[in-house]
């Protein structure tokens, strides 16, 4: 099984988290999902990856990105994955740069 | 377990036995910072499974203390703990329990169903409603065929642990290079 190149660092029933999910689904994107905890101050794995402990947070390997609020996520994935994108869904799953 | 007195006889379990594959699944695997979707394939084997009863429970309690305190996650297999209880249980039992600093971690299966394709459900008397596993402790090699089995046929019982490390060290031993 091949391991998505993107992680999304998500809460459960997080609308900001949902509308990055959105976003993911309608680029066709593979993507993990790392659920972590309401509390802010459990969530160290997220502060390692963003630096902050706000969620969502995607990491994309494809680009090296490291990303965090979901305004800026979502525009993100529409520069690189969207329509006039710099990659596409298929270029990222083969492990295109 | 001698207590003089009887305990509720389960019936035989009916679980995969030495020298057959164990069922693969998927369910959130927990650790003290986050859960995601986890194949038992996907994890480095050897692979010690333990089939707990629901955090919270004394059995769960004491069986990840006692684990913890054998060093269970040095011996050079991946140990995954299983219960019906949600990542967020999973969660308290890793703090209540200082788990955290072992390499333990948790899938979640709140309907059971691993539980139903091993074999070894436990339907609790008095929680309408409710299934668990039975207490159990398989030990896999790589390929997921079963080196050790073990599962209650009373309820409650624990693990045999010097059986379960026996196994397990034998398992890392022959899967060894």
């Amino acid at each position: 099984m091949s391991e998505p190149a993107i992680t999304l660092y998500r809460l459960q029933a997080c609308p900001f988290c949902e509308r990055v999910v959105r976003t993911l689904d309608e680029y066709g994107l593979a993507y993990r999902s790392r659920f972590v905890e309401p509390l802010h101050s459990k969530r160290d794995a997220v502060k390692r990856e963003s630096g902050a402990r706000t969620v969502p947070v995607i990491v994309d390997d494809n680009t090296g990105v490291t990303m965090a609020e979901s305004a800026n996520i979502v525009s993100y994935l529409e520069e690189t994955y969207g329509e006039n994108g710099r990659l596409t869904a298929e270029t990222a799953a083969a492990g295109g740069s | 377990m001698d207590l003089g007195f009887e305990v509720v006889d389960m019936g035989e379990p009916d679980h995969p036995t030495e020298g057959e594959q164990a069922p693969d699944f998927t369910r959130p695997l927990v650790d003290d910072e986050y859960w995601e979707d986890v194949a038992l394939s996907e994890l480095d084997g050897p692979v010690c499974l333990v089939f707990y009863s629901m955090d919270g429970a004394f059995p769960g309690t004491y069986v990840w203390s006692e684990m913890r305190d054998r060093g269970f996650d040095d011996l050079g297999a991946t140990v995954v703990g299983l219960s019906i209880s949600t990542p967020y249980a999973h969660k308290r039992l890793i703090e209540d329990n200082n788990l955290g600093e072992t390499d333990f971690r948790f899938f979640s299966d709140p309907a059971n169903a691993v539980a139903e394709a091993y074999g070894i459900t436990n339907d609790l008397d008095g929680m309408t409603g409710i299934t668990e596993p039975r207490p159990a402790t398989f030990v896999l090699d790589d390929d997921r065929t079963v080196r050790y089995a073990w599962a209650a046929s009373e309820w409650p019982d624990l693990p045999d642990y010097d059986d379960l490390e026996t196994a397990v060290l034998e398992t890392v031993e022959a899967t060894d290079g």
